[in-house]
C-alpha cells in the first residue's frame, strides 16, 4: 500500500475559475431569487397559508439531511476503524459542512423576515425543536470542524478518534431533530409519526452518500487524478444498502399509516390519488429513485463509473422527490378539523390545496445547491481535502 | 352611576334562552365593567383603582398586565340562527383586514371562517365559526424558535410581530388552521392591530379591546350566539353555562385544551 498523500486542487487554472464562476453564478441567481420574493413578499411564489413550506424547504431540508450524511464516510473511518475509507475522510468533513451551509442559506432566505436573524440567534424557545435545530446546526459546524482539524493538524491526530466520536454522535442528533420538525406535528397526519425521525437518519445516509459519490468522481475527473476501482466499489456497495434500507422505511412508514384508520387516508391520498404526488412517489421516488440505482449499482453495470453516477443522481432525485411528497404533499392533504365529516369554508378547509412552484423558489433552493459546491471548490483548492491519488495501491489496505 | 353585578344574583338557569339572559347579564357587567373603567381611568390603559368584588372585564385592563387567575375563553352556540359573516366582517373590520392588493386568495388572511360541516351518513349539517382557539397547549407557542407565538397569562395566544422571523412553523403546528402569513406589504393598519409582510398572524381575541374593557369584535357582532368571560370564574355566565351544559372542543383529541368552546357540535 502506498503512502497517502493529501494535495490541493490547482487553483489557478481555466477549469477551476470556469467551475467557480459557474456555482458562483448558480449561488447568485438564487440569492437575486430570495431578493425578488423578500422585496415583493411571499405573494409571488406557489405557497399560502395552505401549502405554507413549498420548494425552498424541499431543497433546504434535503441539503441538510444529506449534510450529516455526507459525514457518514469520516465517522465510518474514524469512529468505526476501516481505514480504507480514512482516504476519504477529510472530504466527507467539509463537504458536510457545505452542505449544510447550503441548506441553511436556502432556510435562512426563506423566512417572511430574514433581516431578523439575529432574533433566531439570540431569543431561544427551547420547547421548540426548531431552536434546537438551530443550536445542532451551528455545533455540528463547529464540531466536524474540529474533527477536520485534528484530521489535518499532525500533532492533533491522536485526537480524531474522540471528535469523530464526537461529530457521529451529533450528527445523529441533528438528523433525529430535523426529522422531528415534522415527526413533532401532531397536527397533519402525514408527520405525526415517531418513524420520521430515524427514517430521516437513513435518508440521509442515502442522499449524502450519493451526492459524496458525485462530487468524488467528479473532482477526480476534472483534475486527472487516479481513482481507482477499490473505493468506488466499496462506496457504491454501501451506496446501494442505504438505498435499499430507505426503500424499507418508507414501506413500514406506509404499512403502518394504513393500518391506522385515522391515518389511512394521507396513506391513500400519497399512494393512489395525490396526483403529482402519487406520480413523484411511485415514479420518481420508488422507480427511478430507488429501484433503477439500485439495479444500477448491483446489476452487470456496477463496475461502470457513468452508471454508478447516473445512479447517484437519480438517488438524489428521488430523494427530492420522496421530501417533496412528505413536504408538500403532506400539507396539500387537507387537514382533519372534523374528522369523518365533510368540511369546506372560505380558508379551503376539506380540500386538497393547490400548490405549483415559482420559479424564484425553485431558484432559491438551487442556489443552495450552488452555495453548497462554491463552498467545496474553494475548500479544495484552499486546503489539503483530497488525496493527490486514490489509486488501488494507496486506497486498498491489502493491495501492494 | 349604578353599580349593580346582576350576574351574580340571578339565579336563572342556563338552557338554550336562558343563555342569552345569561349572555345579557354578561353584557350588562361587562358594560358596566367599561364604564367603571372609563371613570376609574386618567389616561387610556392606566387605571387609578379598581372595584373591590366584581370580576368584570376591566378589573382585568392594563394597570397589572395581564393575570393567570383569568383565562379568557369563549362559548359558541353554533344552534342559533345566526348569520355568522357578521361576525367575519366585524372581525375584517377589527384588525383591517381584506387590505391584501397582489394576494391570491388561498394566500389572504383570515382570523376567523365560518367552516360548513356535514356528515355524509347521516346528512346532518351545521355552520359554525372557527378562529384561533387559544389552546393552553397551544402547539404554535411550543414550537416557535423566538418566543414570538407566545400565550398571555389570561390564555390569550398571540404573536409578537417583533420577534417573529415569519418562519411559519407555527402554521405548520396549528391544527386549526387559524394562522395567516402576510404575503405582502401592508399599509393603513389599524392602531391596533401592526400587521406586516413577512410575519405571521392570528385571531388575538381582540386583545387590545379586552385590555380596554370591551368584548372581541366578533362576540359584539353574533348577537349573542358567543359568550365572552373568564372560564376560571364560576360566577361568569360563560363558566356557569359551560358547567351545567357542557361544552365541546373542536380536535378534543389533541387535548389541547382551547379556550374556545362550542354547543351543538
Amino acid at each position: 500500500m502506498k503512502k497517502l498523500h493529501f494535495l490541493e486542487v490547482e487553483g489557478n487554472t481555466k477549469g477551476f475559475y470556469s467551475f467557480l464562476g459557474l456555482f458562483g453564478l448558480i449561488s447568485l441567481i438564487g440569492v437575486l431569487a430570495a431578493y425578488y420574493m423578500e422585496h415583493n413578499g411571499h405573494w409571488v411564489t406557489g405557497m399560502s397559508n395552505q401549502v405554507i413550506w413549498g420548494t425552498p424547504h424541499v431543497f433546504a431540508i434535503f441539503l441538510i439531511v444529506a449534510a450529516s450524511g455526507a459525514l457518514n464516510i469520516a465517522s465510518i473511518s474514524s469512529v468505526f476503524a476501516k481505514t480504507s475509507y480514512k482516504p476519504l475522510a477529510r472530504l466527507s468533513g467539509i463537504l458536510a459542512i457545505s452542505l449544510l451551509s447550503g441548506g441553511l442559506v436556502v432556510l435562512l432566505l426563506d423566512l417572511g423576515r430574514p433581516d431578523r436573524l439575529i432574533v433566531a440567534m439570540t431569543q431561544f424557545n427551547f420547547v421548540s425543536i426548531f431552536t434546537w435545530n438551530i443550536l445542532l446546526y451551528t455545533g455540528f459546524m463547529g464540531i466536524v470542524g474540529i474533527y477536520l482539524w485534528t484530521m489535518m493538524d499532525r500533532p492533533y491526530n491522536n485526537l480524531t478518534k474522540k471528535a469523530g466520536m464526537a461529530a457521529f454522535i451529533w450528527r445523529l442528533i441533528l438528523t433525529t431533530g430535523t426529522g422531528s420538525i415534522f415527526g413533532f406535528l401532531i397536527a397533519r397526519e402525514a408527520y405525526d409519526s415517531a418513524l420520521l425521525a430515524p427514517m430521516f437518519i437513513i435518508m440521509s445516509f442515502s442522499f449524502g452518500l450519493a451526492f459524496f459519490l458525485l462530487f468524488l468522481m467528479g473532482s477526480y475527473k476534472y483534475t486527472q487524478r487516479e481513482l481507482g476501482d477499490y473505493i468506488v466499489n466499496r462506496l457504491k456497495n454501501l451506496l446501494g444498502v442505504f438505498v435499499a434500507a430507505v426503500l424499507y422505511f418508507v414501506i413500514i412508514y406506509h404499512v403502518t399509516n394504513l393500518y391506522s384508520a385515522d391515518h389511512r387516508g394521507i396513506t391513500q391520498f400519497i399512494l393512489t390519488s395525490g396526483g403529482i404526488y402519487t406520480f413523484l412517489f411511485w415514479v420518481v421516488q420508488i422507480a427511478l429513485g430507488s429501484l433503477v440505482p439500485l439495479a444500477l449499482l448491483y446489476g452487470p453495470t456496477g463496475n461502470n463509473r457513468t452508471m454508478v453516477g447516473t445512479a447517484s443522481v437519480l438517488i438524489i432525485l428521488g430523494g427530492l422527490a420522496q421530501l417533496y411528497v412528505i413536504i408538500i404533499g403532506g400539507q396539500a392533504y387537507p387537514m382533519q378539523l372534523f374528522p369523518g365529516m365533510e368540511v369546506s369554508s372560505s380558508f379551503y378547509d376539506g380540500v386538497v390545496a393547490v400548490y405549483a412552484p415559482s420559479l424564484p423558489e425553485f431558484l432559491l433552493g438551487l442556489g443552495g445547491v450552488g452555495v453548497t459546491l462554491l463552498l467545496a471548490t474553494i475548500a479544495i483548492a484552499a486546503m489539503k481535502f483530497l488525496p493527490a491519488s486514490l489509486s488501488d495501491e494507496v486506497a486498498d489496505p491489502h493491495g501492494k | 352611576m349604578t353599580i349593580n353585578n346582576e350576574n351574580k344574583n340571578n339565579g336563572e338557569t342556563a338552557s338554550s334562552a336562558e343563555s342569552s339572559i345569561n349572555l345579557e347579564a354578561s353584557r350588562r357587567n361587562f358594560i358596566f365593567g367599561s364604564v367603571a373603567a372609563a371613570g376609574l381611568t386618567v389616561a387610556p390603559g392606566m387605571m387609578l383603582y379598581q372595584t373591590a368584588n366584581a370580576r368584570s372585564l376591566s378589573d382585568f385592563s392594563l394597570k397589572d398586565g395581564a393575570s393567570s387567575k383569568v383565562r379568557w375563553g369563549m362559548l359558541v352556540n353554533t344552534t342559533k340562527e345566526v348569520d355568522w359573516n357578521k361576525c367575519v366582517e366585524a372581525c375584517n373590520k377589527e384588525h383591517g383586514l381584506g387590505n391584501e392588493k397582489d394576494s391570491r386568495d388561498d394566500q389572504k388572511t383570515q382570523y376567523i371562517r365560518v367552516v360548513d360541516v356535514k356528515n355524509k351518513g347521516t346528512g346532518y349539517s351545521m355552520s359554525l365559526p372557527v378562529m384561533c382557539q387559544h389552546c393552553e397547549n397551544a402547539p404554535c407557542v411550543d414550537v416557535c424558535p423566538t418566543g414570538a407565538s407566545m400565550k398571555r397569562a389570561d390564555g390569550i395566544v398571540l404573536v409578537d410581530r417583533h420577534r417573529c422571523i415569519g418562519c411559519r412553523y407555527c402554521m405548520m403546528a396549528c391544527p386549526y388552521k387559524a394562522r395567516s402569513f402576510v404575503h405582502e406589504v401592508l399599509t393603513d393598519q389599524t392602531e391596533n392591530t401592526p400587521r406586516g409582510k413577512g410575519c405571521v398572524e392570528s385571531c388575538n381575541m381582540c386583545v387590545s379591546r379586552i385590555d380596554n374593557g370591551q368584548e372581541p369584535a366578533c362576540v359584539e357582532a353574533s348577537e349573542g350566539a358567543i359568550i365572552f368571560g373568564d372560564l376560571n370564574d364560576p360566577e361568569t355566565p360563560i363558566a356557569k353555562i359551560l358547567a351545567k351544559h357542557g361544552g365541546k372542543q373542536i380536535r378534543a383529541d389533541l387535548k389541547l385544551n382551547p379556550g374556545v368552546h362550542y354547543q351543538g357540535i
